[in-house]
């Protein structure tokens, strides 16, 4: 006896319609999300251009009263987020590699799960420690707050540098090994450099993970509403520590300018994140 | 014997050579040395190779002619990418990869305690079944990137390098206006023959080449093979193919691997010369298997 294709089809119509059900509610999800995102950017965007002008850009943070900007902050952001990069990463970069490498092995095994418990971990507790090693001998200064975010960059810069670098096919190992290459030299100059750009866009979605991260900044900058260059002695501003503060003033006019300070630190992320998709986009490996 | 008494003579006179001064003039003279100097034999003496405590081949040995095309047939599994890479010591690159016996290299040990495997591999180049040229490398910087890594050249020299081993693995023509494009952007044929122009750069004395063809369309096929041709001439040449024609055209001797009982580590069934394992085999599996009857 046959069947026609066409009988049978009671549990084909349930599939379908479940399918279409289904994929309806991912839809709503993902509009939900989106719309989330969109309304915190739009909301920002509205209330923060307002406070830009020349004078936001170029004078010191204010509290009280009238006027002021974040000049002294962005600078202290930049000088913080760059000596933070200049410790995290070049640590972070090699200890993925050692990791992808030579890691399989316990001491690779504990390494992995020190890096990944410390990206996990509260980032004002490592405010509080880089508090109790520098700041009770030193004083606030801006390169306390580089060591606290050099430590929260280094795992992540380990772990996306490991994760790239094993992307990398053992055919290209094999490859230069067979030419009589020496293994270091083929890990430097044929893996890594298929590697980089995902490096290097690691290393980005690191620096946009700190730059705006205000917690461990607290106990180890303090904040400042003056100039201060020197990294090495005295509080500094940075813009998120200036958003934070400010918000929580009563006078509209700084309320304003703490605006104007989200919105930078959302723009300063947003052209890192997209940085970091340009260079991804051209890679060998991704 | 008669082996290794010419082994002991060829020992000879590389140590003559390695006495003459500096290796800048050494490296002169081995270039414009006759073409049949530079190609080494390889003898391989009851070899057993392991992945950890799996026993992959055993009890291997074999004469491998210098100038001349040896070809490794047999089932898939019996060992013979794994009998190839011991022959420059990229067996032991593969976790717990470890081997018993003997392989010698004009007469040197390869295995031997103070062996640097590098070295090794500086003069048992290697092709692997699937192309593999480096990503970020142009053609011309794939073409030296063994040479570039491993000494120092001049520019001048490199670009007469990379036009010379292009045209040995047939491929200049195809690319000759187009050096500095990725070595990625070439169809699959291209780069294996880029690969085999890149192993040629750095001046081996013995190619291993792991079934090179066996992924690629027939024009490809024919094209490498041409090339093969010509490279017995300067050098030693060792193929593991799948392809039993390929074998008969251009081999001079065959070596057929064979697993008799699943299990068991492969074992090199028949060695001899390429007319007799496919005209008159020793063994009937040989036969079986050349005849098409399993495989
Ligand atoms: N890296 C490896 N680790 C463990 N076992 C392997 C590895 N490579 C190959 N083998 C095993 O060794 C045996 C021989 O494999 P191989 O040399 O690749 O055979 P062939 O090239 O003749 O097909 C097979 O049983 C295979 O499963
Ligand atoms: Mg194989």
């Amino acid at each position: 006896m046959t069947t026609r294709l066409t009988d049978v089809t009671s549990n084909y119509r349930r599939r379908k319609l479940v399918d279409s059900v289904m994929t309806g509610v991912a839809y709503v999800c993902t509009a939900v999300a989106v719309a989330a995102l969109g309304f915190v950017l739009f909301y920002v965007v509205v209330r923060g251009l307002g406070a830009w002008n020349l004078e936001f850009f170029t004078s010191t943070t204010k509290y009280f009263g009238e006027g002021g900007g974040i000049a002294n902050a962005l600078y202290g952001t930049a000088v913080i987020v760059a000596f933070a990069a200049l410790m995290g990463v070049p640590v972070g970069i090699m200890a993925g590699i050692y990791l992808a490498e030579y890691g399989e092995n316990r001491l690779g095994n504990v390494v992995r799960f020190v890096a990944d418990t410390m990206t996990g971990f509260p980032s004002i507790v490592l405010g509080l420690f880089v508090y109790g090693l520098l700041v009770l001998a030193y004083g606030f200064h801006g390169f306390a707050g580089s060591v606290a975010l050099a430590v929260m960059m280094l795992p992540i810069v380990a772990r996306t540098t490991e994760e790239i670098i094993r992307l990398v096919p053992d055919s290209i190992r094999e490859a230069s090994l067979a030419l009589g290459v020496p293994r270091w030299k083929t890990i430097l100059r044929v893996v890594i450099p298929t590697a980089m750009s995902g490096i290097i866009t690691g290393v980005i979605l690191a620096l946009a993970r700190v730059a705006g991260e205000t917690a461990p900044l607290i106990f180890t900058i303090l904040g400042n509403q003056f100039w201060n260059t020197d990294p090495f002695s005295g509080a500094m501003a940075a813009v998120s520590l200036f958003v934070f503060e400010a918000s929580k003033s009563p006078y509209e006019a700084v309320q304003q300018t703490a605006w104007g300070g989200a919105l930078v630190l959302v723009l300063i992320v947003l052209v890192l994140n997209l940085t970091a998709r340009f260079i991804a986009s051209r890679g060998s490996v991704r | 014997m008669r082996i290794f008494g010419e082994t002991k003579e060829r020992m000879d006179k590389r140590q003559a050579d390695r006495r003459q001064g500096a290796p800048g003039e050494r490296e002169v003279q081995t270039r414009t040395a006759p073409a049949v100097e530079r190609a080494q034999e390889m003898v391989v003496e009851n070899l057993s190779a392991y992945y950890g405590n799996f026993k992959a081949i055993t009890d291997v040995s074999m004469h491998i002619r210098p100038n001349k095309i040896t070809a490794l047939i047999g089932p898939s599994g019996c060992g013979k990418s794994t009998f190839i890479r011991t022959l420059n010591r990229m067996h032991e690159v593969a976790p717990g990869g470890r081997i018993e016996g003997r392989v010698l290299l004009d007469g040197e040990d390869i295995y031997a305690r103070d062996v640097d495997p590098v070295r090794v591999r500086r003069r048992v180049g290697m092709v692997f079944q699937k192309p593999n040229p480096f990503p970020t490398m142009s053609i011309y910087d794939n073409v030296v990137a063994g040479l570039k890594l491993t000494r120092r050249r001049k520019k001048s020299e490199l670009d007469e390098i990379v036009e010379r081993t292009l045209r040995q693995a047939a491929l200049w023509d195809e690319v000759k206006n187009k050096l500095s494009e990725s070595g990625t952007s070439l169809s699959g044929g291209q780069q294996q023959r880029l690969c085999i122009a890149r192993t040629l750069a750095v001046e081996p004395e013995v190619i291993l080449m792991d079934e090179p063809a066996s992924a690629l369309d027939p024009i490809s096929t024919q094209k490498i093979e041409d090339a093969m041709e010509e490279l017995k001439e300067r050098y030693t040449v060792v193929i593991v193919t799948h392809n039993m024609q390929q074998a008969a055209r251009i081999s001079d001797y065959t070596g057929f691997f064979y697993i008799e009982n699943m299990g068991d580590p492969g074992r090199l069934w028949e060695f001899d010369e390429t007319d007799k394992i496919f005209s008159n085999p020793g063994r009937k599996e040989t036969e079986d298997y050349v005849t098409g009857r399993f495989g």
